[in-house]
């Protein structure tokens, strides 16, 4: 039974980063109706960016009491990581506003290629140590569970995101914005939207989750290459899929899912006859099982074509 | 056994609001019938109904004594139910010609194997294909332009080629939506002779959804108002123009009281 | 005569590639390997662009359909050749080149069975759902490929090795020429104006009486067949293969040449894996740069030129009209 209870925890962390990163799908989807594909990058780089940072200013981090230090990692990172995803939307995205979806994923797949490759091209394409921003102490509890302070930190700083994003969609003007834009581009331009600042913000937001994902995923992980966004960034967009896409809680949802059916089969699967090398498919069973069964996603609704 | 389409006490839903209300309705073989009234009456609701783009919530459709609701477009339009799009959706990447062909699909005789033959009788076929194309083209006077895109027409030539698109289906009952929608009145006139001509032709029921009265008063034997996704007149073009209850939904209840 | 100028084409294309087979000893065998390669990713193209460029349904995982191809054959040839040569009289020419034939359509329909059991779930999602469904497919692939035992007939996460070299320019180059034949044929005839159809509106294609669902399976099991029959090619040309190699990554590289050769243009694609598999061969050096240069084209040419390179023609000239 603690076994299972420590399974179901470890299933939590895991979850809690790929929901971090799923909410930038969601909220992309939500605004502007396609997926980003190169989401999975900028996670990728909130990493290589907090390595860099460590890198260029060590010693001064290492003053400070970790969770400042984490503090300010984490907030640059994030800033750093919003701009080049406002970048990304005006250079490749915007030309294609009225275009069909199907070239802006395939713009997406363009994209999420070029951030990959100019990684390795600027970072090697070799696996690189990320450094301890959080202690990777365990906190040993009575009831037997280990849990380790990094994956403390996780949870808490999920959570925290998650709420300020609630707020952020919910009670200021520009998450009004954003439902607005969501519901109806055109009606929400005449009710004096800016549209493009929204989407720019949307993207900014986004990204800066993602990277905030990358960071914490690298705590747990601690090595790092060009090409490690892509399947939590596969994993995520499955996760908000299942929440249903476009659903701010449901993204939420569907990657604390994932993170937990991933590690049960990891764990548990053997007895059932299944590989644990499978646990990396569980995602993508779960994709095709939620769009046949229930395409809307679990809190999603059903959008009707106009004919 | 009924003849021709009927539809019986149909309706449907979307979330909590009714579109289409408790609806009796049917269109005899060789019919020429119109369905009016104001914007947002539940007209194209009801060519969705008919055409399974929607199943209703409730009530029955059916032609020549085959219930249609249970079925898909591509079943419906087999069965011999062609429409045309308000919101013209013709196949913009295709040319004129192959329009109607992707229309005569389902009268092949052969499937998608035979294609790879392109033996004698595979090529006989796509010939006919092609002349009975052509001749359709030819009845609304596009078989110039056969080559062209699709979506390099102008607007009234869309409208045009989406009525020989239905067509080429060879259906026995046709639905146009708002087929005059965008014409000036030369053409309009020219599309009322277009309709007679090719319901006698091809011996068709035609349902008509048309806000230019002058059209629809103009050609159609019978019409039918619905307001509110409810039927609240039927009769011939004479009785519903002096009907009280079609002139208030048009005109608002002042105008009948005072 | 001129009726089947189709047909009598595709025939000589066939006897050419047998011609260049027996003489491919006194070619360079460098440039025979890329001439292979060529060939194979024609057929990658081809195939893939029915489904993508004609039937728009946009599918990410074109390199699982080759790896279940390449398994199916190269397990075929390395389980049950042997045992075939008696039957067939003893190792010759015509014996081995039958048992080949049978390991590629093996591969072929394995690959086509998978294309059906995709399509079929699929047949509801809307573009981009579907390509992340494909995508997710291929991922399930690798995985389980990768999960085998190393004692097993899959070979595990190595994959197989020492498959026979079988595939010569003969074979490569007459499944490209069939495959290129079918797909045109296919596409130019009346009953394939359903392809494009479907994909420029489902609705209407829908209410003019046209089968949609038969429409996208047909595209995504001819698809997936002739993918299979390039990675069964593949398989004998390479001799080893690993689930590695039949990543998405491997599905990208063919998407991306359909694009640039324009969707829906089965010239425009041809001449695109021409070039961009000469071009991958030169650049192998820059092998870093390679991906990057491919990335910009890209997303320059989506916003430039969607609709590919090259103006957009039918290979295969329709009849026209007495």
């Amino acid at each position: 039974m603690d076994q299972f209870l420590q399974q179901l925890l470890n299933g939590l962390f895991q979850g809690s980063i790929y929901a971090l990163i799923a909410l930038g799908y969601t909220m992309v989807y939500g605004v502007l109706r396609f997926i980003n594909f190169a989401h999975g990058d900028v996670f990728m780089l909130g990493a290589f960016t907090a390595l860099g940072l460590h890198k260029l200013m060590g010693p001064t981090l290492a003053s400070l009491p970790w969770p400042v230090s984490l503090l300010i990692v984490l907030l640059v990172s994030m800033t750093l990581c919003a701009a080049l995803g406002i970048i990304i939307e005006r250079l490749a995205y915007r030309p294609l506003r009225d275009r069909p979806r199907l070239n802006v994923l395939i713009t997406a797949i363009g994209v999420s290629l070029f951030i990959e490759y100019s990684a390795q091209l600027l970072f090697g394409a070799t696996q690189r140590p990320f450094p301890d921003l959080i202690p990777r102490t365990a906190i040993a509890n009575a009831g037997g569970l280990t849990i380790s302070v990094a994956q403390v930190i996780v949870l808490v700083t999920t959570l925290a995101l998650l709420a300020g994003l609630r707020i952020v969609v919910m009670k200021t003007k520009m998450g009004l914005a954003m439902r607005a834009l969501s519901l109806n581009p055109t009606a929400s331009t005449l009710m004096g939207v800016n549209n493009s600042v929204v989407i720019s913000f949307t993207f900014g937001l986004g990204s800066a989750l993602a990277a905030a994902g990358g960071i914490l995923y690298a705590s747990l992980y601690p090595s790092i290459e060009p090409f490690m966004g892509i399947q939590p960034g596969l994993k995520a967009f499955v996760a908000a899929v299942l929440g249903g896409i476009g659903n701010i809680p449901g993204a939420a949802l569907g990657g604390l899912i994932i993170g937990v059916t991933e590690t049960l089969v990891k764990g548990y699967g053997q007895e059932l006859g299944i590989p644990s090398g499978y646990s990396e498919g569980v995602a993508f069973v779960l994709l095709i099982l939620i769009l046949v069964f229930k395409p809307s996603g679990i809190l999603g609704r059903v959008e009707r074509e106009k004919v | 056994m009924s003849t021709g389409l009927e539809l019986k006490d149909v309706s449907i839903s979307f979330g909590g609001l009714k579109a289409v209300t408790d609806l009796n309705f049917s269109i005899s073989p060789g019919e020429l019938v119109g369905l009016i009234g104001p914007n947002g009456a539940g007209k194209t609701t009801v060519f969705n109904l008919i055409t399974g783009v929607y199943t209703p919530t409730s009530g029955r459709i059916s032609f020549n004594g085959d219930s249609v609701s249970s079925r898909k477009p591509e079943g419906i339009t087999r069965m011999g139910i062609a429409r045309t799009f308000q919101n013209i959706r013709l196949f913009p990447s295709l040319s004129v010609l192959d329009n109607v062909r992707a229309a005569m699909v389902m009268h092949l005789k052969h499937g998608i194997l035979h294609s790879l033959t392109r033996g004698p009788a595979f090529l006989k076929e796509e010939g006919s294909v092609e002349d009975e194309a052509m001749d359709l083209l030819d009845i609304f006077g596009l078989k110039d332009a056969c080559h062209a895109n699709a979506k390099s027409l102008n607007y009234g030539d869309q409208r045009r080629l989406e009525i020989v698109r239905a067509l080429a289906t060879r259906p026995k009952l046709l639905l146009l939506d708002e087929p005059a929608a965008g014409m000036n009145p030369s053409e309009k006139d020219d599309l009322m002779k277009l309709i007679r001509f090719i319901k006698d032709r091809y011996n068709l029921a035609v349902l008509l959804v048309e806000h230019d009265m002058k059209v629809v008063m103009g050609i159609c034997e019978r019409i039918a108002v619905l307001e509110y996704g409810r039927k609240i007149a039927e009769g011939t073009p004479k009785e519903i123009q002096s009907h009280p209850k079609v002139i208030e939904a048009y005109l608002g209840a002042a105008a009948v009281v005072g | 005569m001129k009726r089947y100028t189709t047909q009598i084409v595709l025939l000589v294309v066939v006897l050419l590639s047998l011609g260049i087979s027996v003489l491919s000893g006194k070619f360079d065998a460098y440039y025979m390997d890329i001439a292979l390669n060529v060939g194979i990713n024609i057929i990658l193209a081809v195939s893939l662009n029915l489904v993508n460029g004609h039937t728009g349904q946009f599918s990410l995982g074109h390199a699982a359909f080759m790896a279940v191809g390449a398994y199916g054959a190269s397990i075929f040839t390395l389980e049950m050749s042997a045992r075939l040569m008696p039957m067939l009289g003893g190792p010759g020419v015509f014996a081995t080149g039958f048992a080949f034939l049978l390991a590629l359509l093996v591969g072929g329909l394995c690959a086509a069975v998978c294309g059906w059991l995709v399509g079929m779930p699929s047949l509801r999602l809307r573009g981009d759902y579907l390509a992340i469904v494909t995508l997710g497919f291929n991922e399930i692939v690798r995985v389980i490929l990768q999960n085998t035992s190393g004692d097993g007939v899959f070979g595990g996460p190595l994959g197989l090795k020492g498959i026979p070299p079988l595939t010569t320019f003969f074979w490569v180059f007459a499944i490209a020429a069939i495959c290129v034949y079918v797909v045109g044929s296919m596409v130019s005839s009346t009953y394939g104006r359903g392809f494009p159809a479907v994909r420029d509106d489902e609705i209407a294609a829908g209410s003019m009486g046209i089968n949609t669902v038969r429409y996208k399976v047909t595209a995504f099991v001819v698809g997936s067949f002739f993918a299979g029959l390039s990675g069964g090619l593949y398989a004998h040309l390479r001799t080893t293969i690993s689930p590695e190699g039949f990543n998405f990554l491997k599905s990208f590289d063919v998407v991306v040449i359909v694009i640039l050769g324009g969707m829906g243009s089965t010239a425009g694609v041809i001449i695109a894996a021409i070039v961009l598999t000469v071009l991958n061969e030169f650049l192998r050096d820059f092998e870093q740069y390679r991906m990057l240069v491919f990335s910009i084209l890209l997303i320059v040419m989506m916003i430039v030129r969607p609709q590919g390179l090259l103006p957009s023609f039918p290979i295969l000239n329709r009849k026209k009209s007495a």
